[in-house]
């Protein structure tokens, strides 16, 4: 934020990169990828998210302190995505049971 | 009393004071990376053990409204950047425009969500009592495309035979997409009240090259939101497009 004023035409061209890679994210989930789709998918979508923090947020012009709290941020979501999942994947037979709780409330 | 970006007694310069109020917003963005994680968690977890219901769910889903919305939501990103821009720079009639685009734009967004509401709940696609996954295919309307409708029928008799509590897991997708979609407007409306505040601060003059710390804040949150949907669209419109 120290004082550094982006230009529009970095704004413009960043958007201009978004609608590139919204329209690649539609055109890759019309391909049968497998498992893989929903990585490419991901992997657009951080691009995004990336090309938005680092130039329409500015953070790319902060100061260290700001990309702490950024890091930070990502890394706590990271944490509980990981550790969730770590305890889930690893049980997957219990999908059974779920499966018989879901029967009791549907009817 | 207004502020006007005159240097408080706790802060050595303007420049720590500026970096102050960015570092504040953004501790409380990283607050809300982790209040919408929870949900993702959730997505996550669903999508890994009902896979065929959470495809079903999303091909129900309008793409044409859905990346018409995309477009909007980053369009508005754009809009917002620029009258940071103007701001900073001191051009006080651009700044207002921009910030009428962005909230226009950002109104636009949310009434291409009430009209994709709208049908699902035409469809009885709203988790409940009435919630039925094929209704739909059994009910056409008169307009709808027949070769969809069998389509349709089509992927639904195989997605049946996948998993026979298709009606149920349907239900969670639908929860969660209401869900996600539901807080990301609510974000939108909050911020869409912000804007609203900020044109009558900007019309007022109140922003000069020194002093644009509330469009630079608000512009933060709006970034952020757009964000949020630069996730929620591919999660949530793009899972089973390839059937």
């Amino acid at each position: 934020m120290s004082e550094h004023i982006v230009s529009p035409k970095v704004y413009i061209g960043i958007f201009l990169s978004l609608m590139v890679l919204t329209a690649a994210t539609v055109a890759a989930a019309y391909v049968n990828l497998g498992p893989f789709n929903i990585v490419i998918a991901l992997a657009i979508a951080s691009v995004k998210a990336t090309l938005v923090v680092l130039y329409f947020m500015h953070a790319r012009y902060s100061p260290k302190r700001t990309h702490l709290v950024i890091i930070a941020a990502v890394f706590w979501l990271a944490v509980m995505l990981a550790l969730t999942l770590s305890d889930y994947v690893t049980r997957d037979r219990d999908v059974a049971a779920n499966t018989r709780i879901t029967k009791m409330f549907v009817t | 009393m207004h502020r006007t970006g005159e240097l408080y007694g706790q802060f050595e310069t303007l420049e720590q004071q500026k970096e102050s109020a960015a570092l504040g917003m953004w501790v409380f963005l990283s607050t809300e990376v982790l209040f919408f994680g929870g949900l993702f968690m959730t997505y996550t977890l669903n999508r890994h053990y009902y896979g065929t219901a959470f495809g079903v769910g999303s091909n129900t889903l309008d793409l044409k409204l859905g990346g018409a919305n995309t477009v909007i939501l980053i369009l508005s990103s754009l809009t917002m950047a620029m009258s940071v821009w103007a701001s900073s720079v001191g051009k006080r009639k651009q700044t207002t425009g921009f910030l009428i685009a962005t909230l226009l734009l950002g109104t636009a967004f949310l009434g291409v969500k009430v009209i994709e509401y709208k049908q699902k709940f035409d469809h009885h696609l709203v988790p409940g009592y009435h919630f039925q996954i094929d209704y739909r295919a059994q009910h056409p309307a008169p307009n709808d495309d027949p070769k969809e409708i069998e389509a349709e029928k089509e992927e639904l008799s195989k997605a049946f035979a996948k998993d026979p509590d298709l009606n149920a897991h349907a239900q969670l997708y639908f929860s969660l997409y209401f869900g996600m979609t539901g807080l990301h407007a609510l974000h939108m409306i909050v911020g869409a009240g912000m804007l609203v505040w900020l044109i009558r601060q900007s019309i007022l003059g109140r922003f000069t090259p020194t002093y644009n710390t509330p469009v630079e804040m608000i512009g933060l949150y709006w970034h952020f939101v757009d964000i949020v949907w630069i996730y929620l669209f591919p999660l949530l419109y793009l899972i089973d497009r390839h059937r």
